[in-house]
């Protein structure tokens, strides 16, 4: 099913494209959680189930917490 | 600056673009990368050491010396997060702390740092003034046990179905989280103080040493678990799998220390008085 | 023409992940912000935990987990179809490197906590015009 691993690509390009051009941190933050669960979905696709589940819960889980605590602590602005 | 990280970007791009002629077909099974090794992997896993998942096995037994030294690793992330950002002694201004009396909804707000007040009626919050949210409270309260247990089970399933250490070690970490946000930060350090955390993360680290150490004092090679049938009353293929559930525990228990300890330092500057 | 063609669709994929890795070395060198660096480490990263776990895949393969029949303990190695399995080495070194990117990760928030608490800002030339004049 190559149209499904397509799709799923260019939904990771536009996100990973996103995450860094936009000027809010929290945005940044979130897109980053999206951008980890569409590569979790890509490795279940192709049959590593083990690195999507590690994926999933320490990319999509934790780690988008401790970007949100550390913007919490710092400035949520960005001039680029 | 940003034309010469383009240019940069390009150029390696282009020459990755061209190294890539030479690749084998995507999803050749006669690709020269699954000739070599891994049929061995996939033939003899169940016949040597019992353990269906192959995944697990190559990670805890075969190549059981890489994840030694990446629990290792994420021990010292933790250790030094906690020497960068801990603060002990910080007395420049005296914040006071605020309590919501439950009945009426009023905030109290004490100027001195050491009242306590707690009981049925009166509630600590962060000095954010935190609104009111029964809804998050409730269902915090009712998830966090089923969280505990699947990740319990997460751990102990590594064997047969996709799981192991990590995942499980992370998932018990996200239900402390999950306590520390729904309610405060203050609330979930008295259930885990600093002390056991720091003690529980160089455990998990101990007991996978621990056994390799074991299996070197029954005379066998570091990490060789087959040697444990010696002192366990199963066969040496049953041996191995025993020492990879043991190994497995090891590292859950390090990788969820860790993690609670980089959140509960991040979320509060190393003050350990307030979180999100 | 036609062999070019042949060769766009027999690895377009690597081409697309070629690209995710540029995104992310560029994010890395050209932006100004210490948090987007980051940002574009961790693209950076996945996108080559990416590449190497489509090295391991099999058409026609099912998961890395054997399939034993029931109420049996053994299997002999014979009757074990090596190329109906798929590659399960290159998961085991892409897990370490998911954990190892993580701590990292958490390591690398913490020194931008300590670096905005001492010059108050986190773009980068504000930070080298502050070492300055101090």
């Amino acid at each position: 099913m190559w149209i499904l691993d397509l799709i799923i690509l260019a939904l990771i390009i536009v996100c990973a494209v996103g995450a860094i051009t936009i000027k809010d941190l929290l945005g940044t933050a979130i897109l980053l959680g999206a951008y980890s669960f569409m590569m979790c979905v890509l490795w279940a696709i192709m049959g590593a189930v083990d690195v999507a589940f590690t994926e999933a819960s320490v990319g999509a889980g934790v780690s988008t917490v401790f970007f949100v605590a550390a913007i919490f602590r710092t400035t949520r602005r960005t001039r680029d | 600056m940003k034309k010469l990280a383009l240019i940069v970007a390009i150029l390696c791009g282009a020459i990755l673009i061209f190294a890539t002629s030479e690749f084998p077909e995507w999803g050749d099974p006669k690709a020269p990368a699954n000739l070599h090794v891994s049929p061995h992997y996939i033939k003899y896993s169940v016949k040597e050491t019992g353990v269906p998942n192959i995944v697990t096995s190559v990670l805890a037994d075969y190549r059981g010396f890489d994840t030694m030294f990446e629990t290792t690793v994420i021990f010292c992330a933790g250790l030094s997060c906690f020497l960068l950002l801990r603060i002990f002694n910080e007395q420049t201004e005296e914040q006071g702390v605020y309590y919501r009396h439950m009945p009426t909804g009023i905030v109290i707000h004490f100027k001195r740092d050491d009242v306590d007040i707690r009981d049925k009626d009166f509630e600590l919050i962060d000095s954010k003034l935190v609104p009111y949210d029964l809804i998050i409270k409730t269902v915090g309260r009712v998830m966090i046990p089923f969280i505990q247990i699947f990740g319990l089970y997460v751990i102990a399933h590594g064997d047969f179905s996709p799981g192991g250490g990590f995942q499980g070690g992370v998932i018990l970490a996200a239900s402390i989280i999950l306590l520390a946000i729904t309610f405060n930060l203050k609330t979930a350090i008295s259930k885990i103080n600093e002390k056991t955390l720091g003690v529980l993360s160089a455990l998990g680290v101990f007991i996978y040493a621990g056994i390799g150490c074991l299996c070197l004092l029954l005379k066998g090679h570091f990490l060789d678990y087959g040697k444990l049938a010696k002192i366990l009353p199963v066969g040496p293929i049953k041996a191995r799998a025993l020492g990879m559930l043991g190994v497995e525990i090891g590292v859950g228990i390090a990788v969820m220390a860790v993690m609670i300890i980089i959140y509960i330092n991040i979320a509060s500057e190393g003050k350990h008085h307030e979180g999100l | 023409m036609e062999a070019l063609l042949k060769e766009i669709v027999g690895k377009y994929n690597y081409w697309l992940y070629i690209v995710l890795m540029m995104i992310g070395l560029y994010a890395m060198i050209a932006k100004n912000n210490l948090i987007k660096k980051l940002v574009g480490m961790n693209i950076f990263q996945t996108a080559i935990i990416l590449f190497y776990i489509s090295i391991g895949y099999k058409k026609g393969g099912t998961l890395p987990i054997i399939i034993m029949p029931h109420h049996h303990h053994e299997i002999p190695p014979e009757a074990i179809d090596v190329s109906k399995y798929i590659n399960p080495l290159p998961h085991v070194l892409m897990l370490t490197a998911i954990v190892v990117s993580v701590a990292t990760f958490g390591v690398a928030l913490a020194i931008a906590l300590k670096i905005y608490k001492e010059y108050n800002t986190l773009e980068e030339d504000e930070i080298r015009m502050r070492i300055r004049e101090r």
